[in-house]
Order: C-alpha cells, then sequence, then structure tokens
C-alpha cells in the first residue's frame, strides 16, 4: 500500500488540493468564497495536467545551444518544432525549414539531429494548460461580475440570504 | 433548401467546416464594435443564415463524399486539430444552424423590449459566441478542444443568462449556480481528457478509439469514463444533475431560453455520444453496463420525476424547463437501449424536441412581450387576446404530449418499439405514465389559455393584440413544422438512422 502511493506521489498533493476545492464550493454559502473553491478545484486539475508531462530523466523541452549561435530570427521557429518530440522534431524542423533560405534549413536539420540525442519532458500538457488558465480566468472574471451584481441588487453574497429574498419575493407577489 | 447551400463558391465549401466556426467568431468582435443594437442584431442575422447555409452545404458533402476530415492549419490529425464532420454531427449541425437562424430572427423585438439599449449589441455579442461554442463543440474532432469550446459556449450562456436581471434579478443568481455547476461538469470532463490522454497519449478523438481498440481499457479509461459521463452529464442536464437547469430557463431572456432549449443541452448531449459511442466503443463491458444501469434506469426516473415535479409548476417556463429535463429522460432511455434502433430514436427525440421546445418557449416569449405575463394563471385568456401565438403554442403542447399528426407522437412511437424490441415493459410503462404526466401539464397551461376568460384590470378586459410578425413567422414556422414532419418523418428519421448506424455499424 505504501508502496504504491510512494510511487504515485505527485498525484497526491493533488487530489487532496482538488477535494478541498470541491468542498468548498459545497460547503459554503459566501458566493465569493465558493468561486475560490472553484479556482482552486480547477487548478489542481492543472497540475494533474503538469505533472502527467514529466518524463523521468527528461531535459526541459527547450533546445539547447541553439540560441547561442542564431539568436531570436527565424530560428525561434525551429525550435518550437524541433521539442515536440525527438522523432518528429527532425521530420517537422526539415519540413518547416524547407521554406526558409538553404542555409537556414541546414542549420535546422542539425538542431533536430541534436534534438534526437536529448531526451525531453513532453510540453504538450503544459501548452493545454496554458489554453485552460485562459479558460478557469475568463470562468473566475464572469463569476466575480455576477457576484458583484448579485450585491448591488440583493444588498448581501450569502446563500441563505439570497434565498430569503428569493423566497419572500415569490410568496409575497404571489397575490 | 439545398440550393441555398449552392450558392457557396467553391473555396468556401472546402472551407466550410473552418468557416462554420471561423465566422461566428469574428461576428462576435464586430458585433461588440456595432453602435447600436439594431444594427448588431443584423450582423447577428447574417451570421446565423450564412451558418444555416454552411451546414446544408456540408450536408450535401458528407452524404456525397461521406466522412469530411479537415486539418485545421493544414496539420495532419493526430497531431494536428482535426474538425471532422460525418453522419452523427450533422444533424446537430443543422439543428444548430437552423434554430440558430430561427431564433435571431425573433431576437429583434424580444431583446429590444427585455435588454437596457446600450447593452444590446454586447448582448448579440455574447450570444454569437455561444453560438460559435455550440457549433465547435459539435464539429471538432479533438477531445481538449471540443473542452475549450464547450466553456466558450458555456461562459457566453452565464452572461447572456444573467442579462435577464432587467426584468427580474433571479437570473443573476441562476446565472451563478449555473457557472458554478457548469464550471465543475467541465472541470470533471477535462480530467476524463486528462485520463484518456495519460492512457492513449493522443487528443484526437478517432485516433483514440484506434488506440484504446488495441490496448484495451484499464481503470485509468474507465475513471476517465466515469468523469466524462458526470462531466458532459451535467451540461446535457441529465436527470441528478440537472439543478442548474429550472432557474436558468426560467429567468434569462425569453429568446436566450428558446435558443438554449432547443440546442445548447442538445449539443452536450451529442458530445457525451460521441464519447460513449465513438471513443469508447459500446461493446466495452463497463459501457455496456452504464447503458443499463446508468443511461436506462436514471432516463426512466427522469422521465417520471422531472414531469411530475413540472405538474406543480406556478412559472410557466419553468414548467416548461422542468419537462426538457424529462425529455432529455427520453433520449437517455433511447440511448441506454444500446441498440442502433435506440440510439436512433433517441436521436430523433432529440431534433424533435428542439421544434417542439423552440415553438413553446417562442409563444411563451411572444405573451410576455405583449402582457409581461410568466405566471401560468396569467396565461389566463391567452386564447382570445393572442390567438396566433396562442395556436402556436398549443400545436407545440400537443407535439410535447405525443399527440398523434405531430412529431412528439412519431418520436415517442419509434421509442415504445425500440423498447419493445429490448423487451423493456417497465421502460413502456414509464413513457406512457410520463406522457399522461405531460398531458397533466400541458392541460394545466392550455385551459387556461383557452378556457379562462381574460383578466380584466380596472373593469377593462385586455385587448386583442398581435404579436410582432417578426416573432409570429418564426414561431409559426417551427409549429407547423411539429405537424409537418409527422406526415413526412423520412428526412428526420433518415438522418437519425444514418446517425446511429455511423457509430454502430461504422467500427
Amino acid at each position: 500500500m505504501l508502496e504504491i502511493l510512494a510511487e504515485r506521489f505527485n498525484y497526491i498533493p493533488i487530489i487532496i488540493l482538488m477535494m478541498i476545492g470541491l468542498y468548498v464550493v459545497i460547503a459554503t454559502g459566501n458566493l465569493v468564497k465558493r468561486l475560490v473553491g472553484l479556482s482552486l478545484f480547477q487548478t489542481s486539475v492543472f497540475l494533474l495536467y503538469i505533472t502527467i508531462g514529466k518524463v523521468f530523466g527528461g531535459a526541459p523541452p527547450i533546445l539547447e545551444n541553439y540560441k547561442a549561435d542564431d539568436g531570436y530570427g527565424h530560428g525561434g521557429n525551429a525550435t518550437g518544432y524541433g521539442t515536440a518530440d525527438a522523432a518528429h522534431a527532425a521530420d517537422a524542423a526539415a519540413g518547416e525549414a524547407a521554406g526558409h533560405a538553404e542555409q537556414a534549413a541546414d542549420h535546422a536539420v542539425d538542431t533536430a539531429h541534436h534534438a534526437a540525442e536529448v531526451l525531453y519532458s513532453n510540453p504538450l500538457p503544459h501548452v493545454l494548460i496554458l489554453t485552460a488558465i485562459v479558460v478557469g480566468v475568463a470562468t473566475l472574471a464572469v463569476g466575480l461580475a455576477l457576484v458583484v451584481r448579485i450585491r448591488e441588487s440583493y444588498g448581501t453574497i450569502e446563500d441563505d440570504a439570497l434565498n430569503a429574498a428569493d423566497y419572500s419575493l415569490e410568496t409575497g407577489s404571489a397575490e | 433548401m439545398q440550393f441555398l447551400a449552392d450558392f457557396l463558391p467553391a473555396g468556401m465549401a472546402m472551407h466550410a467546416p473552418a468557416l462554420i466556426v471561423v465566422i461566428p467568431l469574428i461576428s462576435a468582435a464586430l458585433a461588440a464594435l456595432m453602435p447600436n443594437g439594431r444594427v448588431a442584431w443584423v450582423v447577428a442575422l447574417i451570421t446565423a443564415a450564412l451558418v444555416a447555409m454552411l451546414s446544408l452545404n456540408l450536408l450535401g458533402q458528407v452524404v456525397a463524399d461521406g466522412v469530411i476530415s479537415y486539418h485545421m492549419g493544414g496539420w495532419a490529425p493526430p497531431l494536428g486539430i482535426e474538425y471532422r464532420v460525418d453522419m452523427l454531427n450533422i444533424p446537430l449541425l443543422l439543428l444548430v444552424g437552423i434554430i440558430g437562424l430561427l431564433c435571431v430572427f425573433y431576437a429583434l423585438p424580444s431583446v429590444a423590449d427585455e435588454i437596457a439599449e446600450n447593452k444590446q449589441a454586447l448582448f448579440y455579442s455574447a450570444f454569437l459566441v455561444c453560438f460559435t461554442g455550440l457549433l465547435g463543440v459539435t464539429i471538432t474532432g479533438d477531445a481538449f478542444n471540443l473542452f475549450v469550446f464547450l466553456e466558450i459556449s458555456s461562459i457566453s450562456t452565464y452572461v447572456i443568462i444573467a442579462m435577464g436581471a432587467g426584468k427580474d434579478r433571479r437570473a443573476l443568481t441562476a446565472s451563478y449556480n449555473y457557472l458554478i455547476l457548469g464550471t465543475i461538469g467541465a472541470t470533471f470532463f477535462v480530467i476524463g481528457v486528462g485520463f484518456l490522454y495519460m492512457a492513449t497519449g493522443t487528443l484526437n478523438m478517432a485516433d483514440m478509439a484506434a488506440i484504446l481498440e488495441e490496448t484495451g481499457h484499464n481503470r485509468v479509461t474507465q475513471a476517465a469514463f466515469a468523469f466524462i459521463v458526470v462531466g458532459l452529464g451535467l451540461k446535457a442536464a441529465m436527470f441528478p444533475l440537472h439543478l442548474w437547469l429550472p432557474n436558468a430557463y426560467a429567468f434569462a431572456p425569453n429568446f436566450v431560453t428558446a435558443f438554449l432549449a432547443s440546442t445548447a443541452t442538445k449539443v452536450a448531449f451529442y458530445a457525451l455520444i460521441r464519447f460513449l459511442f465513438s471513443v469508447f466503443h459500446p461493446d466495452v463491458s463497463f459501457v455496456e453496463m452504464s447503458f443499463v444501469w446508468l443511461f436506462a434506469v436514471v432516463g426512466t426516473i427522469a422521465m417520471v420525476v422531472a414531469s411530475l415535479q413540472a405538474v406543480f409548476q406556478t412559472d410557466a417556463r419553468r414548467l416548461l424547463a422542468y419537462s426538457s429535463v424529462a425529455q432529455v429522460g427520453y433520449m437517455m432511455l433511447g440511448l441506454g437501449m444500446g441498440t442502433a434502433s435506440g440510439l436512433s430514436d433517441g436521436l430523433l427525440h432529440l431534433m424533435n424536441h428542439a421544434l417542439m421546445k423552440g415553438a413553446l418557449f417562442m409563444a411563451l416569449g411572444a405573451f410576455a412581450l405583449n402582457f409581461g405575463v410568466r405566471r401560468v394563471k396569467d396565461l389566463a385568456g391567452m386564447g382570445k387576446t393572442m390567438p396566433a401565438s396562442a395556436s402556436a403554442f398549443t400545436i407545440a403542447g400537443l407535439s410535447l404530449v405525443g399527440v398523434p399528426l405531430t412529431v412528439g407522437f412519431t418520436s415517442k412511437w419509434y421509442l415504445v418499439t425500440a423498447a419493445l424490441e429490448r423487451g423493456w415493459w417497465w421502460a413502456v410503462a414509464a413513457l406512457m405514465l410520463s406522457s399522461l404526466l405531460a398531458l397533466a401539464y400541458v392541460a394545466r397551461l392550455l385551459s387556461a389559455i383557452w378556457m379562462d376568460a381574460p383578466p380584466s384590470h380596472h373593469g377593462e378586459v385586455m385587448q386583442r393584440r398581435l404579436a410582432p410578425w417578426m416573432v409570429l413567422v418564426p414561431m409559426s414556422f417551427l409549429a407547423l413544422a411539429n405537424i409537418y414532419f409527422f406526415f413526412h418523418a423520412d428526412p428526420l428519421v433518415w438522418l437519425a438512422r444514418s446517425a446511429a448506424e455511423a457509430v454502430m455499424g461504422g467500427n
């Protein structure tokens, strides 16, 4: 049992955070705190994605010794593709470079060969999570905007008080 | 209507899968820049018309050439993002496109009445973002892309629901609750996709299916399955996860309710079918088990319980919202049969339900527009004061019950046949019971509309008042479609059949 847990230690804090977040969403009656819980829940999922991108012994997916000769110019493109993964990197970089000047092509292929020798971590989950973070920020922004409007029209952001206000409205306007 | 599609130039037809998402997205930005609501509405109308044309064009292409696989940016799948149109999602594209067009047409008078003048352009912009998201969910072949579009549509939905606050502040709390539950649902879905990515190393749905078939299933894919079902179930308002829906539908602007009721939950339900049948395989033991023990059982409970709740509602739109939850139960039952005929009947009911609920909510919107009424008893005398809208409401209401000569009868008939094929007598009994309950709640509405006398204020009886023609035209169109497709059921049945065959027979 302990061994199983030890092998998967990276998931433990994620699951704990996830459960705390979900619990906060359910347990609190304060609308802002509920959004805090929601953000915590979402962020723990980001961590889940990040952790599956890790390859043991893998270097950060950045081409080394590359920037040194070339600076930032068109090479920036080839760097991006070279990191995808070793086998595809060679193809992609070569394919991309075909459209550029000849020496650039040679250079990209060299770089790709270099990439093939190094084990990189998987960068894809990070890219996905960049998108998910944007989604999370948008959700949080809309949620907070709603809370502001709720506070303006009800004068409270406590769930109980809101329900009571709505209930009295329903029964009060019944006749 | 095919001739509409042929107007498109060949270059547009080639890129139709991308354009159907890109055009509304760009128009959303355009609409936000427009000086007033009327101009923004024109932008939205042109966009919706283009989308409807593109969806018809895609139908033609799919029927002629089979599955369309569009490679975004020229990057081949599985590494690139693939937009994929096949027989399963083409009915949904048509549904969103055509219902979207009708709803936008309906929107102008309704929105002018309910939304403050200076917010109308932004409102249309948010609506177009939602439209983009729904189309994107339907057309994409990439699991993570699906999540992003799901959230694009959801976040804009929260905004347009909250815009109902001008009439009733409870729209704000309804929207907030939907935001919390919807985000939990989306996060569950993304956890599921993460697990699938762990197990397969790919995000392309077709590729995932191929890899899963090769490697078989394990605990990780089972967990993924559970997370995805719960996540998409929340978005589709599957029975125990429907709590956000009644208030959201009851307090949103009328146009939003009509649009969402006939498209949003349908699209989420499509995504669920896509995952159950295309990514996971219906022959896999735990998927098969979920059909009988989850979808069929919960669907049956939903049919009865949600209908029962509907009977006791005082707010007319809330009543129909509960009825929507019950109708999702019908679709779940069809899906839960796990047979091609069951699935196709579920899909048929999905399309028919969009026709009924679109017309019903539009008619309620017309009543609200002219007289500001929303409670069931306030509908009294609408048959005399607004006969055209009341007739449309009646046709669609009878269709909801499943009275012969309406599409509601067609899909219930097919569902009963499929249930009998499977030997599920209890499902047939539940269907009958639920139809009786539907009769009860529709009868409450109809008796108020036709039997009761129009109320009089200070001795003055409410006068007859015609709804604006922009409201009447799409509403009558949908109501008549309810009758038309009873007599000419073939196109819809054919769409549903070929969709079911595409996913069941394909692999």
